[in-house]
Order: structure tokens, then C-alpha cells, then sequence
């Protein structure tokens, strides 16, 4: 079974091509130091509706793997190699004047920071209907009227008002909105968010994650949300993509992965973080050291310098050789990158429960 | 916006009290004696005496300076009842060397000012925001390293080097242009661009270094923000995230220096241009004033220069708070 | 990190520390109006941005409380007016039995010692030009403190102590990840041997695998060297992992505060009922159906609060009361001990989801209705 480069997940019946089909992207940047790998060998495929969260660390290679579905690297000293599927069509081929095209239409992007990613001289309408007209042959009062329309969709207040202002007189929030509204002006097929609600507080950021959600089920697109928050995407995904060093080492349904994790890496973000509910008294379980350098990533198994259970892989395994995406047992897409045996990940999660 | 005026030039006001305050205390701790240069050779003390209280130089401080504050609003009159000269209001005070109020002779000389400043600014406006951009597109590319040895080349020479070496190809060698100096465009419009081609050269090749560079590193820290990644995000074509949401955002700091560089060059501070080129400007006659220890000669220029320098400052603050929606003026 | 160091010279409190009562840090009335200028030529004073407006909490020696709220709440205000960062505008701040609401700075010396911070930022807030060693012995050098094995051998100690190389003495901070400044930051609040910390964020700026190694380490020190806490983070989870007591702040105002479990399960402020029902938890089988409160719109301004209950205008149970009397801040009837409230017409106790969810966002409102709104 050649899983490693199978993309998996979302797609049961491989009779009809998955709506995205991402297999093995790779994108490199060359740099003084060395060639800096930040995605390397990612796969995986999403359907039209629903929604796949990629986690990780910052490090991790998951906005780089965003940027690259955008084909924002085209044209600079990246190397993106492998293949991004889109109903068919490669992105890492498609010419720059092709892509473009896609871009805003097909393809769009809700970035971290509202305020950053919002251009600071001119207005919200305009930089809304702005991304409508590069795309439709319309006139400047249509684009306005639709930029006002989505306004008001996304719940914006006065939007014919508000579409007068510039980013910096609108909210955190607010902003997010409108955001989302710039997103979605053209009716993307593919919605890709990266981080939508970190820089969020936690009422705005449930707000902004139930209208993603809301919006998704409106208009029907495929959605990749990127974010560091497991809570976050069990709370809006159907599938999981746990991103470690630019490369996949866990990937399935969100119930499978965050029930049943697989990955050393996987336990330790779930233990690290102290749930609303969990038991006070216990101690935070931390993974140990720093992300890695993605330049002169560790041998074999990534992880393995910061994983406490290398020592239950016989013949240091773990350091010598890359473990491969293997199946995992009674599930029927969920897949981890681990040399620990399904025997071996029993008694350990025995040992633990008793603990 | 009208508070916000109102308040600026009102500190404006301020400011230039101070620079005249500041002025006339050096000028009075200086050693110079400006009497004694006015008496001439055959000098005898009731002679200097006599030039003295002409000169109003045996008065005190306090009524030397009030004086001259007093001119500025309501005129002054100079000398004896034999010889009377008045000077209205704004009254700068008369030039010890020549007996003229000195704003008859900032006036007469502005023009040249003017026409020197504004023609080479505009040029090197244009031309550095152009040539910044390619440098900034074209990043560490043949055209980048081509404009930003240029412009190493331009910080690094000095204005009399470039003038004379224009001057001596162009009228001496080649003799393609006449002998330069400045003839009012009212005049001899043709005259008048001729005798300016030189030193607007010499003036845009020193600038326009300098603004190559500063739109070049601007755009660069603009081609940074995330906003530009959103305008390519949304599909735009490079031209127009460059053009539209580029340089929107970079030409701001951009404004601030042009605004401080045309109000210096038209009040003055193009000397040493002017000197190569043989113009009577602002900039020559402060040189000439301070020689000669003409102190409302010294006062009048420096207020002159001032006043537009200032001025140039609020008018470069209005523009940012045009350009620049965050910013409010209050 | 799983065992902390003994730190030398300093008898460890036994975990349950001090007898409780005992209050360590008192906060009566702690106010702070940002005063908002304008005028031509002198400038007037028009208005007030007012940060935190009468903010009363008392923290036990060896106790820890934390402040939670939403951006713009004035928790981090709150804590800068208690280190004496900034100046209170009124109400009182005493300190181990002092009252150290104006104390000029010349005298709050001996306060400071037993009084430190951590802040958020592991990036700008340690000096780039100085060694960590610098940075560590510096609080010890202005204070006067010469500890008997020397400057230099008690600061490897408190590297040791924090997780860090002693042998990075020499190192910049520069040299280090943003996990291991935060621990530096950590070792120079140490090394006067506080009796209170005040931590601003101390994880939030950090990676996810991080956060938890800062967390564990602090409390750690807490229980090894008795240090009571005053733990300002919007991270709910953390903020109940770390502290006994929880005080939720909402412009300006404690508006709920009571013992973690308390808090967590029984709030009787709808504010806090929001904002617990907001936290996403991974949790895909959602074994626990939590309620699901979604409000409008974002916080008014601090410059002109609403009157009476801050938070009337986002709340679906507000009346009239509500706009003409400001609820104080009390034990309302059904609360157990030392759970206050500030509300005229507080929820029942309880998080468990409701028979409807409450939807106030009207770019929502279209889902609350339909039957998938199960989260």
C-alpha cells in the first residue's frame, strides 16, 4: 500500500477527481544558509462544502502551503514543485497571467491580521468592490452596490454607511467582516483562511468562525482553515491535517484524529494546552525543546529529538529512518507519520489512563 | 481642519519670533563691527560714531530689537530729517551696505529662486519616484544596481564639481548654451530657460539620488506589508498593485522630504548652485550679507528662508492628512 | 521541566501556603482615566478614556486571581496600577500591609522588591544590548541586594532555576527562542525574591508546545516559593488552570469573580456565560452540550460607557433597571461564598446548553432559527 504518497482523506469514491488535489507539494526557498524546505511533500484532497483544518506551529509550513495554493509564490525565488489539483487543472504549471485569474475569483484568501492585510488608504467599499471589478465587467456604481450587499451579509451595521470608512475607523471584528466580505465578493470555489481569529478576541472569534461556517453552507465552497488552535478546527472542520517541519504526519476526519490521535506530536498539543473543562489538578504535559530549524531538519522522524517515546522504538528507528503515513487500523482514512506500533501506542495510552 | 490651521500657524508665528530672537543674539555676540566696515578706510571715531547712531548700533538690545519688531508690523523710518527713507510695513529693516529696505531686495530676487527651485524639483520629483520604483520592482536586478550606483554617485559628488564641469563642457567646450546667469521669464522667456537648463541639471543630479533612493527603500518596505499580498491575493495584475497600492503607500514619506526640499531651494539654500552659475538669488545674498556683517540683510534672508521652510512644514502636514486617512487633523 | 530548583535563600512556603485572610494585595476603588486633550493653543481636557473605573480585589499571600476579559476590558491597566507602572487616577492600592497608591518613586523601592512583573512580549521587553546575565542581576544591583555567593553565581542560579544553561550567562537575548526569553524574563522577576508577581499575558506570544512549559514552570515557582499571582491573560483555559480565583472584567469593571470551579460551571453573570460559551474546545463528540451564545456587535467605546450595567447594550436580558442603576458588584442570593456578581437579573447556574441557543449577530441570526446549529 503506497500511502505515503496517496493524498487520502474527503475522497471515499475515487471513481470522480476530488474537487482540490494537492500531491506533494513542495516549496523550497533558497537562501544563504541553505536551502530552507518549508513545505515539503504535502498531500491531500478536499471536497466542494467542506472544510479541512491544517495545524501546526509557526514553522510548520502551513501558511506557505496556503500561499502556494494562492500561486503567490510564482515569481519569486521559490521552487514549488508537485501538484495542486483544482477541478482538474494543475496551479503549480498554470502561467502567472492564468493564475491570476483565479486568484480573488476561484481561489481567495482571509489573512491573520485584518488590519494589516486591509490597504490603510482606502476605504472598505472600495478595496471590496475593487476585488469584484478586477474580475466582472462591471461598472464602478455595480461593484459598489455589490461591495455594500456583502457588507451587509457579513453583518456589518449601516453598510452603505460603513463602506465609506477606512479600515482603521472599523473594530477588530468588524474588520474580520469585511475581510471575509472582500473574500467572498467573487463566490470562490475555494475559501482559504490562515488564522482568521487569532488576532481575535474569544466572542468575536466564535462570531467570525459560526459566519465562516454559515457562509460556507450559503455558498457551498470548499474551505482550508489555518490555525494553531485545535479547538478552532474541531470546532469548524471535517478533516485535520497535523503539519510538523513542512511535512504531514497526521492527517484524517477531525472525530478520528482528536478522539483517537496517533501521533506523539498530535498528544502532545492536545495535552499541552489546559482544557475549559479538564481536571485542574493535573499537570500540563508540555512537548519538550523548540520547533526545528527547517533548514537542517532532524534526521528521520522530525519530531524525534522532542518526542518522549523514541525510547519505544527499538534500534533508534526513529532517528535513522523516515516513518512512513501508514493507515490506522479500523478507520478508513486516518493516517500518521510514527514508528510506535499500534501495540506499542495501546500500552501506552494504558499506561497514561492509569496514571 | 480650520483648528488645526489656525494652530499650526499660530506655532508658526511662534517659531519665526524665535529664529529672529536667535538671529539678532548672534548676530549682536558677534565680534564683527559693521560700523567700522560702513566708515571706510579713513576712518576717524566721530565719523564711526556718527555711522553708529545712523545705524542705530549705539542703542541697546532690547531697543535695537524692538525696533525692528515694531517695523515688521507698522514701517519704520530711517535717518535724519534731511535724509528720510521709510520702509513699510513688513519693514525687515535697511541694508547697511546699500541703503535699501531688504525686502525690496529678497523680492527682486526671488524670482530667480523660484524659477531655480521649483523647475529642478519638479524634475527630480518625478524622475526619483520613477527610478526608485524600477529600482524597487526590479530588485537586485541589473536596473536596481544600475540606479542605486547612480545614485551612490550623485550623494558622493559635490554641486560646484557638477556645475563647473557642466558649465565647461556646455559654454566653454562645446558652446551649445550661452554663458549662463538668470534673465526673468517676463523678460526673455527663451533667455530664461537657457540660463536655468545648466543649473537645474546640477540641482536634479544631487536630488535625484537622494529621491531614487528614499521611493526605492520606501517601496520595498511597502512591497512587505501584508496588504500587498492582499492586493495580489485578489487578483490584481503586478502593474496595478505596484501603481495603485504601492505607491499610494510609499509616496507618504516621500512628500515630507519634498516639502522640506522645495521650501529650502526657493528660500535660498541653493547657494552654492547659484554661485557657480553666477544667479543673483536668495542664497548669494545671505552669503554676501554675512561678509559684509549687514545684519537686516542676515535677518531678512534668514527670516525669508525660514518662513518658507516653515511654511512648507504645514503645508506638507495638510497634505499627509489628504493623503493619509489615519491621520487626523485636530 | 518537572521539578524547579530550590531557590537559595529562601525557606519554601508549604503548598497550601499562608493561612487565607491574610491578604496580601488589597485593591479598593483602582481607577484610571487617560485624560483625552484638544484646544487651539492650550489644551483642554475634553473627555477621559476611562481604562479601569473602580476595580475593588483582594489577592492572598501564596494566592494567585486572574483577570480575564476581552480587549479593551483595562485587565493589563489593572495590572500596571498595581506594580505602580502607572499612576491610579483614584481608589487605593496596599501592598503587604503599605499603601502604595502614591508612593513616590524614590520610596517604592522596598515595594518593588516584593512586587514584579512578567510581560507579554519575550521580544521587546528584554534589553537586546545587554547579556542575560546583565539583565538578571540588574533588579539585584539597583536594589542594593548583594547576595553572599555574588552577582554572578546567585543569576546562573536563577537560570538554573527558570530551565535555562547557567552557561548562557554571557549569551544576548537574541541568542534565545521566544519560550526561553520569557523564561529570562521569569528569572529577573525571581531574583529579588518576590512575594507577588503580576503577569501580564506571560504566554500568549508563545508557540502552542510552549505555552505549557511557561505554565508549568510558574506554577512550579508558586508552589516552591509561595509567590502569589496576579494572572492576566483572555485565555480562559489557562487562567483556570493557573489561578484559584477568576475575576472577569468587561470595560473597565470587575463584573464577576469567584473561585475557578464556581466560575467555570455555575457564572451568573450573562457576560461571562458569553464568554465561556465562546472558547472552542477540541472536543469533536461534544460529550458536554455547552450553551451557545453568540453576541452583536463589539464593546463601546471606554470614553462614554453605556450608564448603569456596562454591558446592558449586548445583553438580552437588559431593562430598563438596567440603564438607571449600576448593578454593584455583590453575593447575590443563590451565589455560594465569595462569588460576586454584578448584575440586576443574573442566569441561572449554569453552562449546559439551553433549549435555544441565543443568537444577537444579526449576520447569524438566519442559523439560530435552523435545526443544524448544533456545535
Amino acid at each position: 500500500m503506497s500511502l505515503q504518497t496517496s493524498p487520502h482523506p474527503a475522497q471515499v469514491a475515487p471513481a470522480s477527481a476530488p474537487f482540490l488535489d494537492v500531491r506533494d507539494l513542495r516549496v523550497h526557498f533558497p537562501t544563504e544558509d541553505g536551502i530552507v524546505k518549508s513545505v515539503d511533500g504535502v498531500s491531500f484532497t478536499l471536497e466542494k462544502g467542506s472544510t479541512l483544518g491544517i495545524v501546526g506551529e509557526s514553522g510548520s509550513g502551513k501558511s506557505v502551503t496556503s500561499l502556494a495554493l494562492l500561486g503567490l509564490h510564482k515569481g519569486t525565488r521559490a521552487q514549488v514543485s508537485g501538484e495542486i489539483r483544482l477541478e482538474g487543472r494543475d496551479l503549480v504549471a498554470l502561467p502567472e497571467h492564468d493564475m491570476r485569474a483565479l486568484r480573488g475569483r476561484t481561489v481567495s484568501m482571509i489573512f491573520q491580521d485584518p488590519l494589516s492585510a486591509l490597504h490603510p488608504y482606502f476605504t472598505v467599499g472600495a478595496q471590496i468592490a475593487e476585488a469584484y471589478q478586477v474580475h466582472h465587467r462591471v461598472s464602478k456604481k455595480e461593484a459598489r452596490d455589490r461591495a455594500v450587499e456583502m457588507l451587509k451579509r457579513v453583518g456589518i451595521p449601516q453598510p452603505d454607511r460603513r463602506a465609506k470608512d477606512y479600515p482603521h475607523q472599523f473594530s477588530g471584528g468588524m474588520r474580520q467582516r469585511a475581510m471575509i466580505a472582500m473574500s467572498l465578493v467573487c463566490d470562490p470555489a475555494l475559501l482559504i483562511a490562515d488564522e482568521p481569529t487569532t488576532a481575535l478576541d474569544v466572542t468575536v472569534q466564535a462570531q467570525i468562525l459560526d459566519l465562516i461556517r454559515d457562509l460556507q453552507e450559503e455558498f457551498g465552497s470548499a474551505v482550508i482553515l489555518i490555525t494553531h488552535d485545535l479547538g478552532v478546527v474541531a470546532d469548524i472542520a471535517d478533516d485535520i491535517l497535523v503539519m510538523y517541519g513542512g511535512r504531514r504526519i497526521e492527517y484524517g476526519s477531525v472525530r478520528d484524529v482528536l478522539t483517537r490521535p496517533e501521533h506523539p506530536y498530535t498528544w502532545g498539543l492536545l495535552e499541552s494546552m489546559p482544557h475549559i473543562g479538564g481536571d485542574v489538578e493535573r499537570r500540563l504535559n508540555p512537548i519538550a525543546g523548540s520547533p526545528p530549524s527547517l533548514i537542517d531538519l532532524p534526521s528521520g522522524c522530525a519530531f524525534h529529538p522532542r518526542c518522549t517515546f523514541k525510547g519505544w522504538v527499538p534500534h533508534g528507528l526513529c532517528a535513522a529512518e523516515r516513518p512512513e503515513l501508514l493507515a490506522v487500523a479500523g478507520t478508513d482514512r486516518h493516517i500518521a507519520a510514527c514508528h510506535l506500533t499500534a501495540e506499542t501506542k495501546r500500552e501506552i495510552r494504558g499506561r497514561r489512563a492509569a496514571q | 481642519m480650520l483648528r488645526y490651521l489656525i494652530r499650526r500657524l499660530l506655532a508658526a508665528a511662534v517659531i519665526l519670533l524665535v529664529i529672529t530672537v536667535i538671529t539678532f543674539v548672534i548676530f549682536y555676540a558677534l565680534p564683527s563691527n559693521p560700523a567700522l566696515l560702513a566708515c571706510g578706510k579713513t576712518c576717524s571715531p566721530s565719523r564711526l560714531a556718527e555711522i553708529k547712531h545712523s545705524l542705530g548700533l549705539d542703542q541697546s538690545f532690547m531697543t535695537q530689537f524692538w525696533e525692528f519688531f515694531k517695523g515688521l508690523f507698522v514701517g519704520r523710518d530711517y535717518g535724519d530729517q534731511s535724509l528720510r527713507v521709510h520702509c513699510g510695513a513688513p519693514c525687515l529693516g535697511l541694508s547697511f551696505q546699500t541703503d535699501t529696505p531688504v525686502l525690496t531686495t529678497l523680492l527682486g530676487d526671488f524670482p530667480a529662486d523660484l524659477s531655480l527651485g521649483l523647475g529642478a524639483a519638479v524634475v527630480f520629483l518625478v524622475l526619483g519616484v520613477g527610478l526608485g520604483m524600477v529600482a524597487a520592482v526590479r530588485r537586485g536586478k541589473a536596473a536596481d544596481k544600475a540606479a542605486v550606483g547612480f545614485a551612490l554617485v550623485g550623494v558622493s559628488v559635490q554641486i560646484y564639481f557638477i556645475g563647473l564641469l557642466l558649465l565647461f563642457l556646455f559654454v566653454d567646450k562645446w558652446q551649445i548654451l550661452p554663458a549662463s546667469g538668470y534673465t526673468p521669464i517676463t523678460q526673455d522667456p527663451a533667455a530664461w530657460f537657457q540660463g536655468l537648463i545648466l543649473p537645474w541639471i546640477t540641482l536634479v543630479i544631487v536630488y535625484l539620488a537622494m529621491y531614487t533612493r528614499l521611493t526605492r527603500s520606501s517601496m520595498l518596505e511597502v512591497f512587505a506589508e501584508d496588504y500587498m499580498r492582499t492586493a495580489r491575493a485578489k487578483g490584481l495584475p503586478a502593474r496595478k498593485v505596484v501603481l495603485k497600492h504601492g505607491l499610494r503607500a510609499a509616496i507618504t514619506p516621500i512628500i515630507t522630504i519634498f516639502g522640506m526640499d522645495v521650501g529650502s531651494l526657493i528660500g535660498g539654500s541653493a547657494v552654492i548652485t547659484e554661485s557657480v552659475f553666477g544667479i543673483n538669488g536668495i542664497g548669494k545674498l545671505a552669503v554676501d550679507s554675512v561678509q559684509n556683517s549687514d545684519l537686516p540683510v542676515i535677518l531678512g534672508t534668514t527670516l525669508f528662508a525660514a518662513t518658507f521652510v516653515v511654511l512648507a512644514n504645514v503645508v506638507v502636514d495638510v497634505v499627509y492628512g489628504l493623503v493619509d486617512p489615519r491621520v487626523r487633523l485636530a | 521541566m518537572s521539578s524547579t530548583q530550590h531557590l537559595p535563600g529562601q525557606t519554601a512556603v508549604p503548598a497550601d501556603g499562608p493561612s487565607a485572610g491574610e491578604n496580601l494585595l488589597e485593591v479598593r476603588g483602582l481607577t484610571k482615566h487617560f485624560p483625552i486633550r484638544q484646544g487651539i493653543v492650550f489644551q483642554r481636557q475634553v473627555g477621559a478614556v476611562r481604562a479601569v473605573d473602580g476595580v475593588d480585589f483582594t489577592v492572598g499571600a501564596g494566592r494567585s486571581l486572574g483577570l480575564v476579559g476581552e480587549s479593551g476590558c483595562g485587565k493589563s491597566t489593572t495590572g500596571r496600577l498595581v506594580t505602580r507602572l502607572l499612576e491610579p487616577t483614584a481608589g487605593s492600592v496596599l501592598f503587604d500591609g503599605e499603601d502604595i497608591t502614591h508612593t513616590p518613586e524614590a520610596r517604592m523601592k522596598e515595594a518593588r522588591r516584593n512586587l514584579q512583573m512578567i510581560f507579554q512580549d519575550p521580544y521587546s521587553s528584554l534589553n537586546p544590548r545587554h547579556t542575560v546575565g546583565t539583565i538578571v542581576e540588574t533588579p539585584m544591583r539597583l536594589n542594593g541586594i548583594n547576595p553572599p555567593q555574588g552577582h554572578k553565581k546567585r543569576a546562573q542560579e536563577l537560570l538554573e532555576t527558570v530551565g535555562l544553561n547557567p552557561e548562557h550567562y554571557n549569551r544576548y537575548p537574541n541568542e534565545f527562542s521566544g519560550g526561553q526569553r520569557q523564561r529570562i524574563g521569569i528569572a529577573r522577576a525571581l531574583a529579588l525574591r518576590p512575594k507577588l508577581i503580576v503577569a501580564d499575558e506571560p504566554v500568549s506570544a508563545l508557540d502552542v508546545s510552549i505555552q505549557a512549559q511557561i505554565v508549568n514552570l510558574l506554577q512550579d515557582l508558586q508552589r516552591e516559593f509561595g509567590i502569589a499571582f496576579v494572572f492576566i491573560a483572555h485565555d480562559l483555559a489557562v487562567v483556570r488552570h493557573f489561578c484559584e480565583r477568576v475575576a472577569v472584567m468587561y470595560l473597565g469593571k470587575v463584573v464577576e469573580v469567584a473561585d475557578r470551579q464556581t466560575l467555570y460551571t455555575r457564572p451568573r453573570h450573562p457576560y461571562t456565560h458569553a464568554l465561556l460559551s465562546a472558547v472552542p474546545e477540541p472536543d469533536p463528540d461534544g460529550t458536554r452540550r455547552r450553551e451557545r451564545i453568540r453576541l452583536a456587535g463589539d464593546v463601546p467605546s471606554p470614553v462614554d460607557p453605556p450608564s448603569g450595567c456596562r454591558f446592558r447594550p449586548r445583553c438580552w436580558k437588559a431593562q430598563a433597571k438596567c440603564a438607571a442603576e449600576e448593578p454593584p458588584l455583590v453575593r447575590i442570593s443563590g451565589n455560594p461564598d465569595g462569588h460576586l456578581t454584578a448584575c440586576h437579573f443574573p442566569e441561572e447556574p449554569s453552562v449546559e446548553a439551553r433549549a435555544q441557543d441565543i443568537v444577537l449577530d444579526p449576520a447569524l441570526s438566519g442559523s439560530a432559527e435552523s435545526p443544524a446549529s448544533s456545535s
